[in-house]
Formats: structure tokens, sequence, C-alpha cells
């Protein structure tokens, strides 16, 4: 028991990979790294996916189109005709990163997601993308009447969920890859063969995917809520 | 010992986001059911709806660890 205890604390800490020796040394934790990892990855397949564009289009282009013909139909249909364009690019990428990290855990690394760090600076971005449009497609005037909609009175609510909203974003996804990862140890305790695989179909692979289609879902619903 | 059962109490949350998503499912499942070319808007809010009765669980859960391994 104590000595699951430590392994699990130990896990809930952010490991640093490596320091920048610069001013001192700059900290790089394990899961900015594996994150590197994840961008080189999905540059290369764009890349891969990309190169070569024609009028009739091979297997590979197909492939490519129906993956972005998914992210924009899905703006399309939530964001509607007029924005869909400018949030599609930010939404697909956030998305194509979520999914591969929570899968990432089937390869062997920890998923970044597992850092509070990560999904916390994922929920402060996906606010400031909100209420940056709020303000963007309102003007000042217009932003800040928004908060007093549909009735005045429930301003004070709308005010506290600028900060609840990225808090329960964060914490959804954190929460849930982290309980999975807990879980997985667990049961690896104590049955080391064989069962943890279906659990570990559900809890990374299931799980994950789900989780990143709540968290670009629950933004987009957000976003236009605010643009509307 | 009472971190544990603290522990074990705050977990208790999970019986709520239970009830309220299989309560949410059901529904949608009757939904679907007697309007099948909906499907696409039900599974939408089903999602979104599961997304935020599960919520009570995962802070249920997060106390939990933080009872356990921070204190």
């Amino acid at each position: 028991m104590e000595a699951i205890k430590a392994e699990l604390n130990a896990q809930l800490q952010s490991k640093i990979a490596f320091e920048i020796p610069l001013f001192g040394g700059i900290p790089v934790p394990e899961s900015a790294v594996i994150t590197w990892a994840i961008i080189v990855l999905l540059t290369g397949l764009a890349i891969w996916l990309t190169h070569g564009l024609r009028k009739k289009p091979g297997r590979r282009q197909m492939a490519a189109e129906m993956l972005v013909g998914f992210i924009n139909g899905f703006c399309k249909d939530t964001l509607g005709e007029a924005h869909w364009r400018t949030f599609a690019p930010y939404l697909g990428s956030v998305g194509l990163y979520l999914a591969v990290a929570n899968i990432s855990g089937l390869f062997g690394v920890a998923p970044p997601t597992k850092d509070l760090n990560v999904t916390a600076g994922l929920a402060v971005m996906s606010a400031v993308l909100i209420y940056g449009a709020q303000f963007r497609y309102h003007g000042l005037g217009g932003g800040l009447k928004k908060f007093g909609q549909p009735v005045a009175v429930v301003a004070p609510l709308n005010i506290m969920e600028i900060g609840i909203r990225p808090l329960s974003l964060c914490m959804r996804l954190f929460g849930n890859i982290f309980a999975g990862f807990v879980i997985m140890e667990l049961i690896k305790l104590f049955v080391p063969a064989i069962i943890p695989i279906p659990f570990s179909l559900y809890f990374d692979v299931f799980d994950g995917m789900i989780q990143a289609v709540v968290f670009v879902f629950l933004t987009t619903l957000f976003l236009s809520e605010s643009l509307e | 010992m009472g971190i544990a059962i603290g522990a074990g109490i705050a977990v208790l949350t999970g019986i709520g986001a239970g009830i309220g998503i299989g309560f949410a499912t059901a529904k949608s499942s009757e939904a679907i059911a007697r309007q099948p070319e909906a499907a696409g808007q039900i599974s939408k809010n089903l999602i979104l709806g599961c997304a935020l009765a599960e919520a009570t669980a995962i802070y249920g859960f997060l106390i939990g660890i933080l009872l356990i391994f921070m204190s």
C-alpha cells in the first residue's frame, strides 16, 4: 500500500525530462517533450497527406479530404455559415492533438494530458478563444452587454462562468485521464498479464477519444454561444 | 484511517453522476427510437449532458486524490 502510494504520488508530479542550460537552467517537463514528439508526428502526417495534391484525388488525398471535411462539417454545424472558417483550424488542431495525446498511453509513454499543467494551458486557450471572439465580433460594448443576456439578473452567473468554464474543462480532461491511469496501475499491480489488455483498450482508446471529442465539443458550444 | 474514510465519502459523488448519465442515456435511446432521423442531434446533446453530469464525479475523484496523496 505504501509503495503504490509513493508511486502514484510520484506520478502526480510533472516529471522533469531535462534542463536547458540557459539563465540558470530552465526545467523542461516530460509532458512537453512528448508534446514535441506529437507535433513532429502530426506535422509529418500532414505533409505526407497533402504533398502533390491533384484534381483527381488518389487514396492518400481522399483520406486527407475526409478528415478535413469532417472537421469543417462539424464546425459548420455548430458555429454557423458565417464564422466556421475562422475557428475550424484551431478546433481541428486541438482535437487532433488531444486524440493523439490521450491514446499515447498505448505506446508506453505517459500521456501529456495526465499533467495538470497541459490541460490547464489548453483550458486557458479555450477561454481566451471564447471571450476573445465575444469581444472581437460584438465590440467592447456589445461584448460586455452579452454578459447580461438573456436577462440582466444572470450577469453575476455569466461573469462567474469566465472562471468556472476553463476550470471545469481543465479538471474534466485531467481527471478522466488521470483516473484511467490510476485504475490501470492498480489493475497491473494485482494482475500483471492479459487482464489489463481489455481495460487498457477502454481507458486508453475509448475514454481518451471521448474526452478529446468532449473537450472540442464543449469549446465549440461555448464559442457558438458567445458568437450568436 | 480518517483520511481514507473521508476519501471514500468524497467518491460517493459517483452515485449522482451514474444516475444522471443513466437517465440521460435511457431518454436519448427512447428519443432515437421514436425519431431515428434526429439521431445526430440527439447524440450530440447526449454527449454534452453526459460530460456535464460526469464533472461532479470527477470533482469527487479529485477530492479523493487530494485527500489521500496530498495530506
